[in-house]
């Protein structure tokens, strides 16, 4: 039972094709792990819809229908995409505890034609804002190495269900880092595509010129799968690129030889933890020995990037988030004697503190008089970082970074230091202003907590960020 | 009291709501007066997750509108969110323009009741949606919200403050409603909100160039209420100002009935609104050669078509004005025109203007609901004509083409109404009053030339009307002479 559980998702399509494996059988091993779950992972688990679903694929296969070779995969995904059915949509809020939503996200209806099987919706950091998923409404996840370590976040829960092997695959959502950051605490692969790869439709808002659903699992080969299923043009997001999507792991397996990777120095400042360091060095000489030209590379900007991230983020989400206000759906107070108070209560009741936070940052960096030296002056630093990445990516096939500068720390050490909190996406906010593609992949451990290398390639270039990352994966 | 002369200084918002089939950002209808939220989907209710995608055809209209108004468009423009709360914006924004709309300039030219114009300028036109409605009268306890409207696609015209009195006003909005209907648009029914208007309206001594401090009126349903809410506020202002007092920059509602404005408690406590670029939407650009297409295929607007019918058709600047008011007017009189070569153009605009505008007002309905198309007026002008029927009968015959959509011909066959034009059968006739008539006769003769009406009303009653009144008058004179 555990080598099913523990196998990839490439092997496991396999093994459904060749009805090796009946779908339910697999449907009911994973849900049977994910109802054992201590790491609270999950905010809903889907039990009989998603058992009906797995007999559906069993009933086409057993017909002789053409199926895809992903039909009856299970996954989970994060409680920020909409999913039409019984469990609610809540982003790890109070205000949405109880919201259901009527329609499925774009990635939702791309799993279903892929035949995929959700089994739940993993915990978040509220509305993804947080890097250490102990800001949710529903508990913070406890990390899948230590039981004392933040798993990341803002995606913690897939992170750490795909490491517990609750799930081969999950989607998470990463607007700053959070796919990449808790893939790379739990152990595992996250892959933020291309802004505009991936339809942001039914992907609860955050910060929307930012946000990319991408996937999470614990092989590149898995990884690029699952982006072969999400990803394509969607004429319901009209930041969605109209863009041919390739086979995502036809370059897996051809090494990194001829390819030319940066360092950036801003990168590997001097105050990089030493064993982070080492880690992802040992990457580096893993790809001079495949054949890479390794060459340093400067991305000059790089230094003004939390700030602008922290203003272009909370400004967005400050208008984004307007429509919680406990008119039409989610947590309304009691406390509502007239629609002001009805307004104020249901807010303050409803949403975290880390939101409340976020929310009166942007609404401050956006007001009148205050626009032009914070919201603009970001936008023009996103504009310079951008034209950082275009140059140096014009000289080189893919960057290469640690994901984050330190391995996870404990729960609780930075919940009262959010400037800190805020620093661990320092070297993930900067791909996402860019509205690059970028992946983090496993590179050993510090004190037995594992660290993620991130590689990052030109717009749309997944193919390569992926190709790289496989040469990175495995013990040696 | 001071000798001070006062002068307005107003400048108008006017919100159109464009006659899209569907929402700005969705593909929900616009009907409008059906089922309260029977017209939402995620996306105009603002549900977790849902992204606007801007409807074409709204982009088109807004830009006809604007090149109809000599505007600027900019070939790329940006939606903004402007940041409030209220129970009807379920987003919690409204997806509008601010810093960079698709027009700017452009003018309107208002004609006043002396038939004077006066240009004023637009700042801009900008699109944005619309909001849902909040219906306080339905329940004691709460108000209701009915989204149906909510993401409707609307332009607001924005004017220069070139207004300097509520006729200017009226004249104003006369004839951007004009416009909007021609260029098909816009509906402009001000009842059912497809046409708002707010007003900023300030006062200043005759002479200055300052402005003083202004008050936006809103609520304004209808033309003669905007012009009726200028005046009313610009004597308000200078009686405050001659006595002393100063006017406070605030909203104010405008009553209707009681035909006064009173103070509005704001929407929210704050009004900054934090606009900033909508991350949802792409930047809107629009290219030279789709612009230059809308251009090419504007319609014939009402101020050259007025200018146009004077000089076709030889009309009285009145007849031209009353004539292009309307563009479905003008179009079936230019039909009729055409259908009906043998008739004066001056006269079928008359029979319009009276008998056919006439139809219109009495079941206050549109030129097409009349009931006689150009064809069959046409028809009617041809038998006249031909002398087949008299301009009094031609009255009858119209008033029955209305009732039964019958033609002219038609009925003037079924009714016997042909005219007599027969010299031999009217002679008899004439000779028949004048013989049982003497005493009339003898007056005549004797000078009193007046009498002669009486004997043609004779012939016209013996004859039904059908009498040919050329030949009677000829014959009668003739007859009389002897």
């Amino acid at each position: 039972m555990s080598e099913i559980l523990s196998s990839s998702a490439a092997a496991l399509a396999g093994k459904l094709s060749a009805g090796e494996l009946s779908a339910r059988e697999l449907c009911q091993k994973f849900l049977a792990a994910l109802e054992a779950d201590g790491h609270n992972c999950l905010i809903g688990v889907r039990g009989e819809e998603a058992l009906a679903e797995a007999e559906a694929v069993d009933a086409a296969r057993a017909r002789g229908d053409k199926l895809p070779a992903t039909a009856g995969l299970p996954l989970v995904i994060k409680d920020n995409i909409v999913l039409r059915g019984k469990l609610p949509t809540t982003c790890g809020s109070k205000i949405l505890h109880n919201f259901a939503s009527p329609y499925d996200a774009h990635v939702v209806e791309r799993l279903r034609q892929a035949g995929m099987i959700v089994l739940g919706k993993t915990n978040m950091d509220e509305f993804a804002m947080g890097s250490s998923n102990e800001n949710s409404a529903f508990g913070p996840v406890k990390g899948p190495v230590a039981q004392d370590r933040v798993p990341g976040g803002s995606s913690g829960g897939s992170a750490t269900a795909v490491a517990l092997n609750l799930a081969p695959l999950a989607l998470g959502s990463d607007t700053g880092g959070s796919i990449r950051q808790p893939a790379a605490f739990c152990g595992v692969v996250g892959l933020k595509p291309t802004y505009g790869r991936v339809s942001r439709y039914g992907l609860v808002a955050y910060g929307s010129s930012l946000d990319q659903i991408g996937p999470l699992a614990r092989t590149v080969e898995d990884t690029a799968l699952l982006l072969g299923v999400i990803a394509g043009h969607d004429g319901r997001d009209s930041t969605s690129a109209d863009e041919p999507v390739p086979d995502f792991s036809a370059g897996l397996g051809k090494g990194v030889k001829g390819l030319k990777v940066g360092l950036p120095k801003e990168y590997f400042p001097d105050e990089l933890d030493k064993n982070v360091r080492a880690r992802v060095n040992e990457q580096v000489e893993k790809l001079k020995a495949g054949g890479a030209k390794i060459v340093e590379v400067s991305l000059p900007h790089t230094k003004y990037a939390i700030a602008a991230y922290y203003i272009v983020a909370t400004a967005e989400a400050s208008a984004n988030l307007a429509r919680y206000d406990g008119v039409r759906y989610g947590h309304r107070s009691s406390k509502a004697g007239d629609l002001l108070e009805m307004y104020r209560n249901s807010r303050s009741e409803g949403f975290g503190p880390e939101v409340q936070r976020r929310i009166m940052l942007g609404t401050y960096v956006l007001s009148s008089g205050y626009y032009d030296a914070y919201y603009l002056k970001a936008q023009k630093v996103r504009t310079l970082i951008t034209r950082d990445f275009t140059e140096a990516l014009g000289q080189v096939d893919v960057l290469l970074t640690p994901t984050t500068p330190t391995p996870a720390f404990r729960l609780g050490e930075l919940m009262d230091d959010p400037v800190s909190m805020y620093l661990q996406d320092i070297f993930t906010v900067t791909i996402n202003l860019a509205g690059v593609p970028a992946v983090s992949v496993p590179a050993g451990a510090v004190d037995g907590l594992p660290v993620g290398a991130q590689v990052i390639g030109r717009h749309f270039d997944e193919q390569t960020v992926l190709r790289v990352a496989a040469s990175l994966e495995g013990d040696e | 009291m001071s000798e001070t002369k006062w002068e307005a200084v107003v400048g108008l918002e006017v919100h159109a709501q464009l006659k899209t089939r569907t929402k700005t950002f969705c593909r929900c209808s616009t009907q409008f007066g059906d089922e309260p939220n029977s017209h939402t989907c995620p996306v105009c209710l603002g549900l977790p997750g849902a992204l606007p995608v801007l409807n074409r055809e709204a982009v088109e209209m807004a830009v006809r509108t604007a090149l109809a108004f000599g505007c600027t468009v900019h070939e790329e423009s940006i939606f903004a969110r402007k940041n409030y709360f209220y129970p009807d914006l379920p987003k919690g924004y409204q997806i509008s323009q601010f810093e960079k709309p698709f027009s700017s300039g452009g003018s309107v030219t208002a004609r006043l009741e002396d038939g004077s114009e006066r240009e004023i300028r637009l700042t801009r036109i900008h699109m944005e949606e619309d909001a849902g409605k909040s219906i306080h009268t339905i329940s004691a306890s709460g108000t209701a919200v009915d989204l149906n409207r909510c993401g409707t696609p609307l332009i607001e015209i924005v004017s220069e403050p070139d207004i300097r009195t509520p006729e200017e006003a009226y004249g104003y909005l006369t004839r951007l409603r004009q416009v909007l209907l021609y260029l098909g648009v816009c509906d402009g029914n001000m009842e059912e909100g497809s046409l708002r208007c707010d007003a900023n309206i300030s006062v200043r001594p005759v002479g200055r160039e300052e402005f003083g401090t202004r008050t936006e009126v809103k609520n304004l349903n209808s033309f003669r209420g905007v012009e009726k809410a200028i005046g009313y506020e610009m004597e308000r202002q200078i009686s405050l100002l001659e006595s002393g007092g100063k006017v406070k920059q605030e909203s104010l509602l405008w009553d209707a009935e009681r035909q006064s404005a009173r103070s509005m408690r704001s929407k929210e406590e704050a009004t900054d609104y934090r606009y900033f670029p909508d991350p949802d939407l792409l930047p809107l650009v629009l290219g030279k050669q789709w612009i230059e297409q809308i251009r090419q295929n504007l319609p014939e607007l009402p101020e050259l078509r007025e200018k146009r019918f004077g000089k076709q058709y030889g009309l009285p600047a009145r007849d031209a004005e009353v004539l292009t008011a309307r563009k479905e007017v003008a179009d079936y009189f230019e039909s009729t025109a055409r259908l009906a070569p043998g008739t004066e153009p001056k006269k079928v605009g008359n029979w319009i203007m009276a008998e056919v505008m006439a139809a219109m007002g009495e079941h206050n309905i549109g030129i097409d609901e009349v009931g006689v198309n150009p064809e069959q007026l046409a028809g009617m002008f041809a038998l006249v004509e031909q002398g087949t029927i008299s301009g009094k009968i031609a009255k009858q015959v119209f008033e029955e083409m209305i009732a039964s959509g019958k033609s002219a011909d038609e009925i003037v066959q079924a009714r016997g109404l042909v005219q007599i034009s027969d010299e031999g059968e009217l002679k008899r006739i004439v000779r028949e009053i004048l013989a049982g008539n003497q005493p009339q006769v003898e007056q005549y003769k004797s000078g009193k030339e007046q009498v002669f009406g009486f004997f043609v009303g004779q012939v016209m009653k013996a004859t039904r009307g059908k009498a040919n009144p050329q030949v009677v008058n000829n014959l009668l004179k003739e007859e009389l002479s002897d």
